[in-house]
């Protein structure tokens, strides 16, 4: 066995030089054992960025999975519920993948990066999950969270920015593309992806390039505005895209000790991804089953009436209050949309889009709390899909 | 060619020869296929050298289920029924027992005896009704599920409030534990742990061998016998009546695959290349072998691979015939005695010696071993005046360190023939020819992975409810068409054709519904 060193403790990503040196809060945590910021001058200002120039948001810490080998579409194609002979090279899948009860284990991006080689990436770790779906396949799944370094470079400007910076063919990238060039002597892969629901890119590097690309993407940023961001600005933006959480809008399957505490993708709004003309993948007999005998919860998108953010409040059937039927799992107020919004979780068969439900908002005044029935409509969009995220080639702003 | 059946088989092993008979019974037109030249599977009579024939693997019948003896109308012969077990002792004081009856231990033996057989034996009955039907799922809300768990419970109280305290206490326990605590007698002691341990990976003391043990009593509260000519004229009389239902059996055609077509199973593929179409494919071939090589893991889900790989099924058991010009001499054993049974476990510590080296993956240099001379009360088996010797032998592991290689297997033998030797000192002149069949041997022979008898190790975490997975104990498989049939399904292995009945039953009940 050859000896490999481990690092310890709570490690850098490859930006945290750069990051480090922006920083201004000192307000740290961690991220799948990384260190990232909450923020680094202001989370209000940060979130702005997104929605109004370009903002930079270092997700090396994401887990990364690379899979290739002769089965590994037949791997793939298994493993998530979506088709993903349909996913070319170039291309980019978001999936969901769940286990034999048809309940989700994590959701997550998958990149045809070449002929037969994916990356899968996710929010949790699935080192075991993944091997055991190896068993019996001519398939590699190797762990390379710690060998790529990424920036994802989101908000109205990134293509006018990273244009500038030199990526040649940009223009071209439809959503959920993605295209390797050459930049600088490295090789940079580019996708059109992100976690913020508005126009932007994510660029993978070898995490030796990764000071030298921060330093090119903010000298070209620099005349236009471009602002380093902690999750916190994320968080707020991915609420208004519609994105769903790990651990805070569902549970991965594998982290749940109770019975009815898992989902599954048609209980998540998800059912889009699912496809019942594949012969096999994980949880297929269970869905097709639950799809017959019916969801027991579903995921609701509500726009709130008010500007108290929503956060772990009931929701009811009923002004009253007497009809509990679920709960909020995210709230924010919008900047962009200017609602009050949020995502939940209702029994079935409530919270059928365009049908009304009331929130029970309690809110805090100088020490002293109020509680409020804000009726709730349920919408069926995302609260925030601005034109230019679908647009190619994108505005140069 | 392409032909449609309303059922394949695939293996003709007893388990498989029960289901398509049943099946067959039932009106289906049934194929079984069966990859050797001889039907029957494990139980199978062959000739190991010139002019001798053995039971090539199982050799003693004990637990064959009345009612598959009933459905079929078998009307079994019997070269031998009623067996002794005579422990054998160096000194020729032998310990000899029979169901509840022992004799040569003392008195207080004798009495704990039938007062362990006859408790034991109330267990096994318990069990018994469990064995000749599919285990109730958990946590379904289906009537017949919740029934049977219903039924269970009940009949676990009925066996009185000490009784049943008993049952739980003993169920998961170690068979040394017991016989060390009701008996004095070394040999007695010896015997019964062999008894409990026969065809597993697990010692005396390992957990749950009075499980197996209870196992082995169910279906016919331990009584022994021999078929005439072996176990393989039990597995013709199986397949003609399979075929007497209108089975059509096809030997030589080893399955290469179960086709799978969008999502449900077609036929099956042979290695040579034809195709049997049929939206009905019952497997007698082991769990493993089933799922990760015959089907592909592609065709199921994550969940129930990996539950299929990690099934446990080394074989620890080896199969020695000997050609004897002659009975040997065993002191203290008399003429007619040979054709009991015989077993060489002269205490519960050797029992467990001999398996600690299996552990890491070596053989036991003093084996415990069973043996029979099936020639004694079947003279056809060998050439007049001449002898068979069957033997089983453990511990030899499946994956023995360094491989079966010939030294290996020369050193193995070696070591039984000397522990033999003990007793029988002339034995060794007394070898024309012999054959071991190490579990290696067993998987490529008899298409059993790990060469495990039982296809898969009979343990409390993979009996009934979780076998031989959860989620699949019910002979279906999570792959619409395929159903299970052999001893790796509730309720185990043995020669006793209550999966194949099971599951049969299974079959017939939800095409119909």
């Amino acid at each position: 066995m050859s000896a490999q060193e481990v690092p310890q403790g709570r490690l850098h990503t490859p930006f945290y030089s750069r990051i480090a040196a922006l920083d201004t809060l000192n307000a740290w945590h961690t991220w799948k054992g990384y260190t990232v910021p909450d923020a680094l001058y202001c989370a209000d200002t940060e979130y702005f960025a997104i929605r109004n120039s370009t903002a930079v948001f270092d997700l090396s810490p994401m887990t990364k999975y690379r899979i290739t080998g002769p089965d590994s579409l037949v791997y793939i194609d298994r493993l998530v519920t979506r088709d993903m002979s349909k996913i070319k090279p170039g291309r980019v899948a978001y999936a969901v993948w769940c286990n034999d009860q048809g309940q989700v284990i994590d959701d997550g991006t998958i990149f045809h990066l070449r002929e037969g080689e994916y990356r899968l990436c996710s929010q949790e770790r699935h080192c075991a999950w993944l091997m055991d779906a190896a068993i019996g396949l001519d398939v590699s799944v190797v762990d390379e969270t710690a060998d790529v370094a990424a920036l994802a470079v989101q908000g109205p400007t990134s293509f006018a920015i990273l244009s500038r910076m030199g990526i040649e063919g940009l223009g071209e990238l439809k959503p959920f593309g993605l295209m390797h060039v050459d930049f600088d002597g490295f090789e940079l892969t580019v996708s059109r992806t992100g976690f913020t629901g508005d126009l932007g890119y994510e660029l993978w590097t070898d995490p030796e390039n990764a000071e030298t690309l921060w330093d090119y993407l903010f000298a070209a940023g620099e005349i236009t505005g471009i602002r380093a961001i902690g999750t916190d600005a994320l968080e707020l933006a991915r609420i208004e895209a519609g994105y769903i959480m790990a651990y805070i809008d569902f549970l991965p399957a594998h982290a749940t000790v109770r019975t009815g505490r898992t989902r599954s993708p048609l209980e998540l709004g998800l059912d889009w991804l699912v496809d019942f003309k594949k012969p096999n993948f994980n949880g297929r007999r269970a869905l097709a089953e639950e799809k017959r005998s019916g969801s027991t919860w579903r995921l609701v998108k509500l726009d709130i009436e008010g500007n108290k953010p929503a956060n772990h409040a009931y929701i009811f059937a009923d002004q009253k209050g007497k009809k509990n039927i679920g709960f909020v799992t995210s709230a924010a107020w919008s900047p962009v949309c200017k609602q009050n919004i949020a995502l939940g979780t209702v029994r079935m068969p409530h919270g059928a889009p365009g049908s009304q439900l009331w929130v029970e908002v309690f809110y805090q005044r100088e020490m002293h709390w109020s509680r409020v029935m804000a009726r709730a409509e349920v919408v069926d969009k995302p609260f925030w899909f601005p034109k230019r995220r679908g647009l190619t080639p994108p505005e140069l702003v | 060619m392409t032909d449609r059946y309303d059922a394949i088989v695939i293996g003709a092993g007893h388990n498989g020869l029960v289901c398509s008979a049943l099946l067959a019974k039932a009106g289906k037109k049934v194929l079984v296929l069966e990859a050797n030249e001889q039907v029957g599977g494990a139980a199978i009579t062959r000739e190991f050298a010139d002019g001798f024939s053995v039971s090539a693997c199982a050799h003693l019948l004990y637990q064959l289920q009345p009612k598959v003896r009933k459905e079929l109308g078998l009307s079994p012969k019997l070269a031998g029924d009623a067996m002794q077990t005579v422990a054998l002792s160096l000194d020729g004081q032998h310990v000899r027992y029979s169901g509840d009856t022992v004799s040569g231990v003392a008195d207080d033996d004798v009495r704990s005896y039938r007062q362990f057989h006859r408790q034991m034996v109330r267990f096994a009955d318990l069990l018994n009704t469990y064995l000749n039907t599919a285990p109730p799922r958990l946590g379904t809300r289906e009537f017949s599920d919740l029934a049977k768990l219903g039924r269970l419970g009940f009949d676990l109280r009925r066996l009185g409030r000490d009784e049943m305290r008993t049952f739980l206490r003993l169920i998961g326990i170690n068979i040394h534990d017991e016989v060390t605590e009701r008996f004095d007698s070394p040999l007695l002691r010896g015997a019964l742990s062999l008894d409990a341990v026969l065809g597993t990976h697990l010692g005396p003391r390992s957990p749950n061998t009075i499980m197996t043990y209870l196992y082995r009593l169910a279906g016919g509260h331990g009584r022994l016998s021999t078929p005439p000519g072996g176990m393989g004229s039990l597995a013709e009389e199986l397949a003609q009546a399979a075929r007497g239902a209108g089975a059509t059996i096809r030997t030589g055609m080893p399955v290469r695959r179960i086709v799978v077509e969008n999502g449900r199973v077609a036929g099956v593929e042979t290695t040579g290349g034809e195709r049997f179409d049929s939206l009905t494919v019952v497997s007698n071939a082991d769990p493993k072998r089933t799922i990760m090589e015959l089907v592909g893991t592609r065709h199921v889900e994550t969940g129930f691979t990996r539950r299929i790989n990690n099934i446990r099924m080394r074989g620890n058991a080896a199969k020695l015939h000997l050609a004897l010009d002659g009975l040997p001499a065993i002191g203290g054993l008399a003429k007619t005695e040979f054709g009991e049974r015989l077993v060489i476990a002269p205490d519960e510590h050797y029992v467990e010696r001999a398996f600690n080296p299996a552990k890491y993956g070596e053989s036991s240099p003093e084996p415990v071993i069973e043996m029979t001379f099936p020639s004694f009360r079947d003279p056809a088996l060998a050439t007049t005046g001449k002898h068979v010797m069957s033997c089983v032998v453990q511990y030899a592991p499946y994956e023995l360190k360094g491989g079966w290689t010939d030294a290996a297997r020369q050193a193995f033998i070696k070591a039984c023939i000397d522990t033999i030797g003990r007793y029988a000192p002339d034995i060794e002149s007394r070898i024309v020819a012999s054959e071991l069949l190490t579990p290696a041997d067993i998987e490529r022979q008899f298409h059993i992975t790990g060469g495990h008898w039982h296809h898969g190790e009979l343990a409390l975490d993979q009996f009934m409810f979780v076998r031989p997975v959860c989620g699949a104990a019910q002979y279906r498989m999570p792959l619409d068409g395929l159903y299970l049939c052999g001893a790796g399904t509730h309720p185990g292995g043995g020669i006793s054709g209550a999966a194949g009945r099971n599951a049969a039953k299974f079959i017939l009940r939800e095409q119909s519904a």
